[in-house]
């Protein structure tokens, strides 16, 4: 670990040497603020925070940095603060797809477009999960079940990220889900210990304690390969040890939640350069790598036109799905 | 008895040097973040967070933990001695602490509700004890159905017992439910009710709203009064302390009750804010001088104190054992956990005994500290009853702004904070009745996930609240507890035709 992590490291300093002369082209002069669109505990104020701690322990800005929550309206409130402060480049917003998935769905006082894309920095994976004494013991027993029961599935938020992916899994398997909304992830994985739902499609951090704790278990993962190797979660199991969606029949590739990074908008190209290069260096810590070994989330970093692409290839596909419920908002 | 000697073991944890003195130390500051305008446990807890990465997680939850109960002492003061609750869940404390407070004895009112206060924690603390397991399979058992029938329960304890006209219940409820509905709709995704303003997207946060009903609105009033009917001498009298604390057993009535509610709205997931208002309300049903309430009564303050702590103690168990967080700082607490690399959920218990049972040691250890600590300090809270009114008024106002801008550094929030503070002088004057409208931004939009998701569960059936002995039992509490007073009034009816309506002061009663 240690050695991989100085390799990293060095690594890092390599790539951040060409790009020296676009940092000292802009230093923040004064405190930045930190807005996550989501509450205390939840992933993306984790994430702020993991982000905030590690730049202060390394010191990558003279700066002092501070998290805000701004997580009412399901994190609207973050992503319109960020747009009402136009050109201000002290504020940072921390948020996931719904930066642009939101304004597609409702009607939402903002749209992704209103801010500036800094990065993507990890990615969140899916995964199909039932209660642990439930008949169903791969993906293609669940379709069978739900083919002739009335299956309820829940989830966090509606017409968010795990209701897009209810009604994925629904056109996929042929077969007819209850979706019901809740207002978080947690309360969901408690919703399912208690046997009042059949499933749900819960990250891998929302649902970990209460794998290891013999609630419930994942049937598969909405992913093309395995995840990778880590620590055993229950006596006999890890991550890894779960098939993909795809090996058991429920043919849905790949899905996935990014965690996006954001600048108001209207600020300088300059401005923009120094967070990137202020989170590629972040992603070079150790910290970084055991926080997302311990959140169990992929390492990625989009910027630039890539990060571009991705949101406009994950906006196509979600507007194909909005449209077949009915969601889109005229 | 298993629990027993882990207790004992987790004793042996939590009464060590270092950890008493970590105790003091976060009691001491959870009391000034409590009291102090814009810093509420949440943020006092989050502040403090980054410190305690280097240290042991006992020693860390001991420290945020003693703040926390520190907290809820520090926001029971400014509830009593300013009518500004910094928690919701100690808005049912103002009615009658302070009313009590103003009538120039605020050391009793203070010392009384820190003494019920801390009988409420010491039950929930050995219910915990001695039920952790079965308490935890409890809350499992709760889903969309049971939440919603145990809001149910809460409205229907609080809106049938009181004092104000059923038409004006049901209009301050109403609008209530309005507020609650303003922003991001869960079930259905979409915006409701910003009428235009974005910043609305985020709700009505309950801070806001109950800064500007009590604080301000209180404020209007007795600026409009005469000033120097707020001018009260209190004497600051360490007996008086004693005193009162040695006059709660003679409401040993009422402490077991509003303790009973406290642990069962713990248990089930209704939270402390539910479990004081209903407290608040069955008192004043159930006991001798319930007419009285909203005066000053003693009681008044028992019973919702005591609840609020019995239910906020209580509520730890479901946090530490299915990782659902019941407030804002158990959130912040939580986050804590995983940072010090626990998983809260199922298997806390197994894994982390002592870390667990160590926490639950010093809930007890911590609850003494901070009663003793804060017993200590009420004569110097009782002193700002002393202060004249022209200075005091001012500094309500900005504890009101301040608290308000700091809840999400949000300039429409003062405004909004200042507009309530008109709605909460015209119920006063026009008598409606304020406690049903907070309870209703509270809980009511809770209530409403909970009913539309059992609704899509049941594909619209409202069989579902009848499909489990759990819900049954709920619902036909809350209705029973709803129509009770309206048998009560046709009993007295018919046998006393000329009702005497006007038997009190319908001023006096509007709570």
């Amino acid at each position: 670990m240690g050695g991989t992590s100085k390799l990293l490291l060095s690594a890092a300093a390599a790539m951040l040497a060409g790009t020296v002369p676009a940092l000292a082209a802009w230093q923040p002069q004064k405190p930045i603020e930190f807005v996550a669109t989501a509450g205390p505990g939840g992933g993306t104020d984790n994430l702020a925070r993991a982000v905030q701690n590690i730049i202060t322990k390394y010191k990558l800005t003279e700066q002092p940095i501070v998290v805000v929550n701004k997580a009412g309206g399901s994190g609207a409130e973050g992503y319109v603060y960020g747009k009402a402060s136009s050109g201000d480049p002290y504020k940072v917003i921390f948020g996931t797809s719904n930066a642009w998935q939101q304004p597609l769905v409702s009607k939402v006082a903002f749209n992704y477009t209103d801010l500036t894309p800094i990065a993507a920095m990890a990615q969140d994976e899916f995964l199909l999960w039932v209660k642990q004494d439930s008949p169903y013991k791969t993906a293609g027993d669940y379709l069978k079940g739900a083919a002739t029961g009335d299956f309820k599935m829940g989830g966090a938020q509606s017409k968010d990220t795990d209701e897009v992916l209810t009604r994925m899994i629904e056109k996929v398997g042929q077969v007819k889900l209850t979706y019901i909304p809740f207002k978080s992830g947690a309360e969901t994985a408690v919703q399912l210990a208690g046997g009042h739902l059949d499933s749900h499609v819960n990250n891998p951090s929302e649902s970990i304690g209460q794998w290891r704790g013999g609630t419930q278990r994942p049937l598969c993962v909405f992913s093309p390969k395995r995840l990778p190797q880590g620590a055993k979660v229950t006596a006999s199991e890890g991550w890894s040890d779960v098939p993909t969606c795809v090996e058991q029949g429920l043919d849905i590739k790949q899905y996935e939640q990014p965690r996006t990074v954001w600048l108001p908008g209207k600020v300088t190209p300059d401005q923009a350069a120094f967070y990137v290069d202020l989170m590629k260096k972040v992603q070079a810590t150790p910290e970084w790598k055991d926080y997302i070994e311990k959140t169990s989330q992929v390492d990625t970093f989009l910027t630039g036109a890539e990060f571009d692409k991705f949101i406009k290839e994950d906006i196509e596909h979600l507007r194909q799905v909005a449209s077949e419920q009915g969601w889109l908002i005229k | 008895m298993d629990n027993l000697g882990e207790l004992l073991h987790g004793f042996t944890i939590a009464i060590t040097v270092p950890h008493l003195a970590l105790m003091v130390v976060g009691v001491l500051l959870g009391i000034l973040v409590g009291v102090l305008p814009g810093l509420g446990a949440p943020n006092g807890v989050s502040l403090l967070l980054p410190l305690t990465f280097g240290m042991q997680p006992v020693s860390a939850i001991i420290l945020l933990s003693s703040m926390y109960w520190g907290a809820l002492f520090g926001g029971s003061v400014t509830s009593i001695l300013f009518n500004i609750p910094g928690e919701p869940s100690s808005v049912a404390t103002t009615f009658d602490g302070y009313p009590m407070a103003r009538d120039g004895r605020p050391t009793t009112a203070l010392a009384t509700a820190f003494g019920s206060a801390a009988f409420g924690a010491l039950i929930g603390v050995i219910l915990i004890t001695f039920l952790a397991s079965w308490v935890a399979q409890v809350a499992l058992a709760f889903g969309p159905p049971e939440y919603f029938a145990v809001y149910f329960l809460a409205f229907a304890s609080f809106v049938g017992m009181g004092g104000a006209a059923p038409i004006k219940t049901v209009v301050a409820l109403a609008i209530g439910f309005a507020i609650a509905a303003i922003g991001i709709d869960t079930v259905s995704g979409s915006v409701r009710l910003t009428m235009g303003i974005d910043e609305l997207v985020k709700g009505v946060n309950f801070v806001v709203a109950v800064m500007g009903l009590f604080g301000i609105g209180e404020l209007l009033v007795a600026v409009e009064e005469e000033f120097h009917a707020r001018a009260v001498s209190s004497k600051i009298e360490w007996r008086e302390v004693f005193r009162a604390i040695g006059r709660l057993p003679r409401h040993s009535v009422a402490l077991l009750r509003s303790a009973a509610i406290g642990c069962w709205m713990g248990i089930t997931p209704g939270g402390p804010t539910a479990a004081s208002f209903m407290s608040y309300g069955i008192a004043r049903r159930f006991s001798r001088r319930g007419r009285y309430f909203g005066t000053g009564e003693v009681e008044g303050i028992i019973s919702p104190e005591t609840a609020d702590h019995a239910a906020g103690t209580s509520a730890l168990l479901p946090m530490l054992s299915l990782g659902i967080p019941g407030s804002a700082t158990a959130a912040v607490m939580m986050g804590g956990l995983m940072i010090w690399g626990l998983n809260p959920g199922p298997m806390l218990f197994v894994d982390s005994k002592d870390f667990v049972w160590g926490l639950i040691a010093s809930m007890y250890v911590g609850n003494i500290v901070a009663v003793v600590l804060v017993l200590l300090t009420v004569p110097v809270f009782a002193a700002l009853m002393r202060i004249p009114f022209v200075i005091i008024a001012p500094l309500i106002v900005i504890i009101c702004v301040v608290g308000a801008y700091s809840v999400s550094n949000s300039y429409l929030d003062v405004v909004m904070m200042l507009g309530f503070g008109i709605v909460g002088y015209l119920f006063k004057k026009l008598f409606y009745p304020l406690a049903p409208l907070v309870l209703a931004i509270v809980i009511g939009d809770k209530a409403e996930d909970a009913f539309r998701q059992s609704m899509l569960m049941s594909k619209g059936s409202l069989g579902i609240f009848f499909a489990n002995k759990l819900v049954t039992c709920l619902i036909v509490g809350g209705i029973a507890l709803l129509l009770l007073p309206l048998v009560l009034q046709l009993a007295r009816l018919r046998r006393k035709p000329a009702p005497s309506a006007n038997e009190t002061d319908p001023e006096k009663v509007i709570i």
